[in-house]
């Protein structure tokens, strides 16, 4: 008998489960934990991948396995939602586990086997919130996922940096789970039954349905980093090793959309429009926000990290047009979009992981994670630095890349509000559509100020000169995921019908046939109204390119000669007067100076022989929010610590008035 | 795909790639007679070409593969931009596989590798060429895109061939959207073409040069294509705005090959209108501070959005 992809599932969770505790018995043995259990780890991705895309479109199942604590046996269901997610979810996995294979060393933060345990447990836990069909498991998996992936950040723990990145996301996951948990408990609406398949078929009044959703935003975008509770991401990143920012950016944050997808279109019946007004803004404001920051960052990971908080606003303001267009009926629009929103789910996954893993092949080559230290990279790194360029002419939403795809449908989507019946949501949508074109104007920005000042210019240090290419197993890992980058952006339209089943599960119509012409041809509604062909872009582009070259070389010559760079006339130019990082944001910082906190300038004096100019930004948010409320918790700390005399006699007058007061009131 | 719409797109190209320096040339030619020079041969710029790419080509010190395949990708994303762009037919069967989206992405394709390659060689003039052209693109690109969507909400579709079929066939009425559209197209075109008010494209004066920052380094074929790139993106950009805002006598899709050659004509004379007052806003302005630039684009990308949402509220 063939078992079940349910099955499947439940095996892969296992099997990683078993990798993670294999870890644990040789944990310093570096040799087998990267030759043996993270390419196992890999193998069982790729399992778990082929499943999920399997699963997509097959009808759901469920079953019931008798774990856990008496009376609440652990419910699992898999659908084409949880089935999309596990494909997502298992084909980053295995480009990141291959990667790691050849990627941690022996260091003085947690041993290997350590690592490999956290790591797998992390993964089990990703897939077991998939598909977790009640609100117990679902809290055990999120939380297993927080605290997994918390150990993760803080793997270099010895250096005091990074052990409070790693509390700041604890604390933050921590409130996010809060909020979810509240939220399953507005969900089962009194019946005291926990399980999603009660929760769908509850209709609960209006006003405890739009408190659920918020909840569930407010939850589940701590985790995405939807503003103002973005701000564990540009610290955590940074702190965590590559493969572990990579994991966390391409396949966590995505596990956030997954539960406000699952919350908002299956357990919550019925959405209203202004859910999805606020969805939008709050979306396009994390977009903007986070495009804005990105190009000021100094830091490689801290600036990737603020591209992920704009690329999850992308996501959310998408989520918030499908409510829109789903609470006014129009089936067909909302599927469109939430294509769009999965579509761009699945690219971000894969560049963005892509680029983390090559921030970490950079990082252990030249042992700089500032901008300001690196360059020219793309002659010692060959692999690492074209693969990368793949990466960051997709995340720049160039055709016929991958970005350019879901950023093209979300726009088509746009384009097609104006049938809204209301003029209020109609007067949003042009000022909706500029903030995200903006957005992706401002990420070509700072995609080229990324690989411009890493892989391009001359080496800015001496010692880049001794940088090495990856290893066997990075690059791979990198192949892989630029192959996906360009697979996924040439073939929309198979794409797209592959995410069709979801259109009919979340929205109740489908959207593939009118979104594409033929397997050629992506045409949304109507040939008419719109259409794109990546493949024939791409073949015509490389076609005009190699034909031009051949009737150049043919017709004139290919001689070259190489010189050294134009001087324009001063003689004693230096790598350092390059464009630093902070040099190429700058337009950025003073065109949006009012956005920012400048925290430290440090500007050199006339008389440095070696100036160095750096500017640090914050943002206001941290002190306009959060520090108020730290202020606030050490004074209730402080003035709660009062009571702690330390003598033993007072403690004891405390005992004895508790228990008069008890005596009083129990009486 | 037809045979006739096959042999529209490729006439429209090769006439794009053809005239497309004869239209700076011209440019130069009546900015010189504005400002009582005597003016270069109209045919300059083709001499130019022919010059460079007979030359030996010199590549600097540690430039690597993407500052040497740079010109033939831009040329290439021009020439593409060129087969979209209706100018003489819309009967492109090309343009069914990228509308207008599709075309601003060819132009931060050809932007996002000019800057990479100016940043290629490590001197300090690329990066900051580079720095610029990426700065006036963060606004230009998306008030192109917004005017671009004004056409597209009165059309009811991004594709540029059934915009200009919808707009050259429609009764004679003012679109007030169309007015603010056209007014942030030409400002958006200037700072995109490296014209006056943003750049200056006959000085390699270090304080003000963008375009010209980028490109220092080349020579020989590489510039030639450069050079005929530019060209070719200067032609884009009127192309579009003659496609958006006068789409008259471009041959629709029924009309056969005649109305086609017919169209040459009418374009060319166009064309030399339109250049001629490129000329003169050259003239009449002075170039800005580079830090004046984010107002004027974020003016033109202001003036998008209005039309976007004056189309939303008069509902034309």
């Amino acid at each position: 008998m063939m078992p079940t992809p349910l099955q499947l599932v439940i095996a892969a969770i296992a099997a990683w489960l078993a990798i993670g505790a294999l870890g644990l018995l040789r944990p310093r043995d570096l040799r087998f934990v990267s030759r043996f259990l993270f390419p196992a780890g890999a193998a069982v991705a790729v399992a778990l991948a082929i499943v999920g895309g399997y699963a997509v479109g097959k009808l759901p199942q469920s079953t019931v396995l008798p774990l856990g604590l008496p009376d609440l046996p652990f419910h699992l269901r898999i659908d084409s939602l949880s089935a999309f997610f596990l494909l997502l979810l298992g084909a980053t996995a295995a480009a990141i586990s291959l990667f790691s294979s050849g990627y941690f060393r022996s260091s003085d933060g947690t041993p290997p086997g350590l690592v490999a345990m956290q790591y797998h447990a992390f993964l089990a836990a990703m897939a077991l919130v998939l598909i977790a069909d009640d609100a117990y498991v679902f809290m055990v998996a999120w939380e297993a996922m927080a605290l997994a992936s918390y150990f993760l950040v803080t793997t270099e723990h010895r250096i005091p940096e990074i052990r409070r990145a790693g509390f700041l996301y604890l604390v933050i996951a921590h409130i996010g789970a809060i909020a979810i948990l509240l939220c399953f408990a507005v969900l089962q609406g009194g019946s005291g039954d926990y399980t999603f398949g009660s929760m769908r078929s509850m209709i609960l009044p209006g006003a405890w349905s739009s408190i659920a959703f918020f909840l569930a935003l407010t939850g589940f975008g701590a985790k995405a980093g939807i503003l103002p509770l973005h701000i564990w991401l540009p610290e955590a990143h940074p702190a965590a090793p590559s493969p572990v920012s990579a994991l966390m950016s391409g396949a966590m944050l995505k596990m956030a959309i997954y539960g406000l997808l699952r919350v908002t279109f299956e357990l919550l019946n019925g959405q209203l429009w202004w859910w999805g007004v606020v969805a939008l803004t709050l979306g396009l404001v994390t977009a903007l926000f986070g495009a804005v920051f990105a190009a000021v960052q100094s830091d490689m990971k801290r600036l990737l990290a603020y591209s992920s908080i704009e690329n999850i606003g992308i996501i959310v303001a998408g989520i918030g047009l499908v409510i829109l267009f789903k609470s006014y009926g129009k089936s067909l629009l909302a599927g469109i979009t939430l294509t769009a929103v999965l579509y761009h789910v699945l690219n971000h996954a894969f560049y963005k992981s892509l680029l983390f893993l090559a921030t970490g092949s950079v990082l252990h080559a030249t042992k700089e994670r500032s901008l300001g230290r690196l360059g020219g990279l793309i002659h010692r790194m060959p692999w690492v630095a074209w693969l990368a360029l793949v990466g960051t002419l997709a995340i720049s939403g160039i055709p016929p890349l991958n970005g350019f795809v879901s950023e093209w449908l979300l726009l088509q989507a746009f384009l097609f509000t104006p049938s809204l019946p209301q003029t209020f949501v109609n007067m949003l949508v042009p000022i909706a559509a500029a903030a995200l074109v903006l957005t992706a104007a401002l990420t070509a920005y700072v995609m080229v100020k990324f690989y411009g000042v890493v892989f391009l210019g001359r080496p800015r240090e001496p010692n880049l000169a001794y940088a090495k290419d990856a290893g066997r197993y990075e690059r791979s890992a990198l192949c892989y995921l630029a192959t996906g980058c360009v697979l996924l952006g040439v073939l929309p339209a198979n794409v797209t019908a592959f995410i069709d089943p979801i259109n009919l599960m979340l929205i109740g119509a489908s959207a593939a046939p009118r979104l594409a012409g033929n397997w050629l041809f992506l045409a949304p509604i109507d040939a008419d109204r719109s259409s794109y062909s990546a493949l024939i872009v791409l073949v015509v582009i490389v076609g005009v390119v190699l034909l031009t070259m051949t009737i150049v070389r043919r017709l004139y010559h290919g001689r070259v000669r190489i010189a050294p760079a134009w001087d324009c006339g001063f003689p004693l130019q230096t790598p350092r007067m390059q464009d630093t990082a902070e040099g190429f944001g700058q337009p950025i910082r003073q065109v949006f100076e009012p956005f920012f906190r400048i925290m430290q300038r440090q500007l050199p004096t006339p008389f440095d022989s070696a100036p160095r100019y750096s500017v640090r930004i914050d943002d206001h948010l941290w002190y306009w929010i959060y520090a108020p409320i730290v202020r606030g918790a050490e004074w209730i700390a402080r003035t709660a610590g009062r009571v702690q005399q330390g003598r033993i006699s007072v403690y004891l007058t405390y005992s004895f008035c508790t228990l008069l007061a008890l005596l009083f009131f129990v009486r | 795909m037809t045979a006739a719409g096959f042999a529209s797109q490729l006439l429209q190209l090769a006439i794009a790639v053809a005239l497309a320096p004869l239209l700076v040339g011209w440019v130069n030619q009546c900015r010189a007679w504005l400002q009582n020079k005597s003016a270069p041969s109209l045919f300059l710029p083709y001499r130019t070409i022919r010059k460079l790419f007979a030359k030996d080509a010199v590549v600097a010190e540690g430039a690597s593969g993407i500052f040497r395949t740079m010109p033939y990708i831009v040329f290439g994303a021009m020439c593409c931009a060129a087969a979209i762009v209706p100018s003489l037919a819309t009967d492109l069967p090309f343009a069914r596989a990228a509308d207008a989206i599709a075309l601003v992405g060819l132009f931060a394709l050809a932007r996002i590798f000019m800057a990479l390659a100016a940043m290629d060689i490590g001197t300090a003039f690329g990066s900051l060429g580079a720095r610029r052209e990426m700065f006036v693109g963060f606004l230009a690109e998306p008030a192109l895109l917004m005017v671009l969507f004004t056409a597209s909400l009165i059309s009811g579709s991004t594709s540029l061939t059934t915009i200009v079929d919808t707009l050259a066939h429609r009764e004679l009425a003012i679109y007030p959207s169309l007015a603010f559209a056209g007014v942030a197209f030409t400002m958006v075109s200037l700072a995109e073409n490296a014209r006056i008010p943003v750049d200056n494209p006959a000085t390699h004066l270090e304080l003000t040069m963008i375009h010209e920052a980028m490109i220092l380094e080349y020579s020989a074929r590489h510039l030639a294509l450069i050079e005929w790139a530019a060209a070719l993106k200067l032609f884009n950009y009127s192309c579009i705005g003659l496609a958006l805002f006068f789409p008259i006598g471009i041959a629709a899709a029924g009309d056969g090959w005649q109305a086609t050659l017919g169209a040459a004509p009418l374009l060319v004379l166009k064309l030399a209108i339109g250049g001629a007052l490129l000329a003169l806003i050259e003239t009449l302005s002075a170039k800005m501070r580079i830090f004046r630039a984010p107002e004027f684009l974020g003016t033109a990308f202001l003036l998008a959005v209005l039309g976007l949402l004056v189309n939303q509220l008069l509902g034309s």
